[in-house]
């Protein structure tokens, strides 16, 4: 029965963590994994030598900080609005929920022409738009200090309805009891918001805090590389680890510089999860993962 | 919360419920008018796009991309409409692996989540941690890239473009929940009447679990009609590249896009070309969305909130 699935994971998860000893190789296609020659860290040495390194690391953190507080702060915001209106129109409040929720659906691909209709420099609205003010048009693919703003914009675009979802849920299951019982008292919304929903919303915000910072390492590769497309100009900003492997390997083809940033962001990955895990344990005990 | 994701949806509807309809009041009002605004901006990338796809070449070049076109416009769709072989040929690749992704990888996920489910089975917990790990630590796209293409070598077939997602382990670990808290009574009764566990899982277990099925269905569905990713590192071969990657190529060169128009000396609307192309593309996803935006939405709850 669970033949096939297993054989599924061995071969396309587990084989490839034992591929991380290609970081500790100098892999040769015809030599293949096994056979080619060990080198020990050169490829580590190799690779924290370059300023890349350095780039990637950061942008990958700064960047994921970033989006786990936007998400978070909007997400929560949307939420906030829905439970307000929950009950009173039927059809507006589906109607909001679908509008906010669809991002979500589309692929970066199909988010990368939303985002070049927007920004392109000649046609782009936003250039149009400045230029009807009076504004200089701004070369947004060349200007890599403003893609931290457009990235989280994007991001909470496309996750802010999924995530508000998760979190109206949150707020739903709260019994009311404790907002009648607040009413009576003469309390505003705003205090319902802080004394009743957030607090007994924040086991839920917590977990999926630490569980953000578990994935703090992994950047969302096609955002980094559709959304951007691919544009060298903006590497200073956008160039992540999943983008620099993804180069090393197929545009450079230098396989040990890759893998060893793969297996970097792999080990490292690793024991964040682990500590966000730990983190979770010590301040949430029933919804630590493991 | 704590108590388990499963609980939520069931909590919520009996609430809808209970709520009766309030006349608005003025903050409703201002939190109306604050959701209708967001909505608005929400909305307005794919507006854009729809209008691109609607206006003439020259309109975009002269007044750029606009919200409302200035005159309604189809040279952009006759074109690619023209000869549409090529779309066709991509919208068929990634039907047949959506189905075939879909079918499968819930098929073998359920498989391997029901024994994981059961308390009796002795290897329970050993091979949960199999599933489990994946979610922790991965090997990466290196290793991966080397045993697809130099061991396996099945890139440039279907084969790569629905193997490396068929086992999804965050959805196995939902399944496992969901079939753990089905009635144990049935499955011993079914036992005791003599039943082998094949046909306790097609016949009691598969039935019962009709929602959690059709929510992570639909989660692999869209993994699978969104995914330009496989494409990008297996897919050479033209004849199977897929929506989304045909989309990708389309937006680094239009001349990939081939319409037998450019026989005849026509002038490419290049920039209209892309947007109408990028609505065809949409146009079912947002359809099948609103057909079954409901169970999306009691979907997340049962996956987002705990496992």
């Amino acid at each position: 029965m669970m033949a096939p699935g297993l054989l599924v994971l061995f071969v396309f998860a587990y084989l490839p963590m034992f591929g991380i000893i290609i970081a500790f190789k100098d892999y040769r296609a015809y030599q293949g994994v096994l056979g080619s020659r060990w080198v020990g860290l050169k490829n580590f040495y190799y690779l924290f030598q370059t300023d890349d390194a350095r780039r990637i690391v950061v942008n990958t953190l700064t960047m994921n900080a970033l989006f786990i507080v936007s998400v978070l702060v909007v997400a929560l915001g949307i939420a906030l609005l829905l439970k307000e209106v929950q009950g009173s129109n039927r059809w507006l409040t589906r109607f909001y929920q679908s509008t906010l929720f669809f991002p979500y659906l589309f692929s970066y691909v199909i988010i990368n022409y939303f985002v070049f209709a927007l920004l392109n420099t000649s046609n782009g609205l936003v250039n149009h738009t400045l230029h009807s003010i009076g504004v200089q048009a701004v070369h947004w693919y060349e200007s890599p200090q403003d893609w931290p703003v457009i990235l989280t914009l994007v991001t909470v675009w496309k996750n802010g309805g999924f995530w508000s979802i998760v979190y109206l849920a949150g707020m739903i299951a709260i019994n009311p009891e404790y907002y009648e019982a607040a009413s009576l008292d003469g309390a505003t919304a705003w205090q319902k918001i802080w004394h009743i929903t957030l607090p007994l919303l924040r086991p839920l915000i917590i977990i999926n805090i630490l569980l953000s910072i578990g994935r703090i390492f992994y950047a969302d590769f096609g955002l980094f590389y559709q959304v951007t497309r691919n544009a060298p100009e903006l590497y200073p900003t956008t160039d992540v680890i999943d983008t620099y492997v993804y180069r090393t390997l197929t545009t450079i083809g230098d396989v040990g510089m890759a893998s060893a940033a793969g297996t970097f962001q792999a080990v490292v990955g690793f024991f964040l999860v682990i500590f966000s895990n730990w983190l979770v344990r010590r301040t949430e005990p029933q919804s630590a993962i493991f | 919360m704590q108590s388990s994701s499963l609980a939520a949806p069931l909590q919520v509807a009996p609430l809808l419920r209970r709520q009766r309809y309030r006349r608005p009041r003025a903050g409703n009002l201002a939190v109306h008018a604050c959701l209708l605004l967001l909505s608005f901006l929400f909305l307005v990338p794919l507006i854009l796009l729809i209008s691109a796809s609607l206006s003439s070449e020259a309109d975009i070049s002269t007044y750029g991309f606009s919200l409302v076109p200035r005159t309604i416009d189809f040279a952009a769709y006759q074109y690619i409409l023209n000869d549409p072989s090529q779309i066709l040929s991509a919208y068929a690749v990634t039907i047949t692996v959506t189905l075939a992704g879909t079918f499968a990888g819930v098929l073998i996920m359920a498989l391997l989540a029901y024994p994981l489910s059961r308390t009796d089975f002795s290897l329970r917990r050993p091979l949960s941690f199999v599933v489990f790990f994946t979610l922790l630590f991965s090997g990466g796209l290196v290793p991966l890239y080397i045993l697809v293409t130099h061991y396996l070598q099945i890139q440039d077939t279907l084969f790569a473009l629905i193997l490396p997602y068929l086992v999804m382990p965050w959805y196995v670990l939902l399944l496992r929940a969901y079939f753990a808290q089905l009635p144990r009574e049935l499955i011993d009764a079914a036992k005791v009447d003599g039943a082998g566990e094949w046909r306790i899982f097609f016949q009691i277990v598969v039935p019962l679990s009709r929602p959690a099925l059709a929510t992570v269905a639909l989660f692999c569905a869209l993994a699978y009609w969104n995914d330009w990713y496989l494409a990008l590192l297996f897919i050479n071969n033209p004849a199977l590249v897929p929506l989304q990657y045909l989309l990708y190529q389309i937006s680094t060169n239009i001349a990939i896009l081939q319409t037998s128009s450019q026989a005849f000396g026509v002038q490419i609307p290049a920039l209209s070309a892309q947007m109408a192309i990028a609505v065809l593309a949409i146009g079912p996803i947002t359809l099948a969305f609103l057909a079954v935006q409901k169970h999306f939405v009691s979907g997340i709850t049962l996956g987002g909130v705990k496992e």
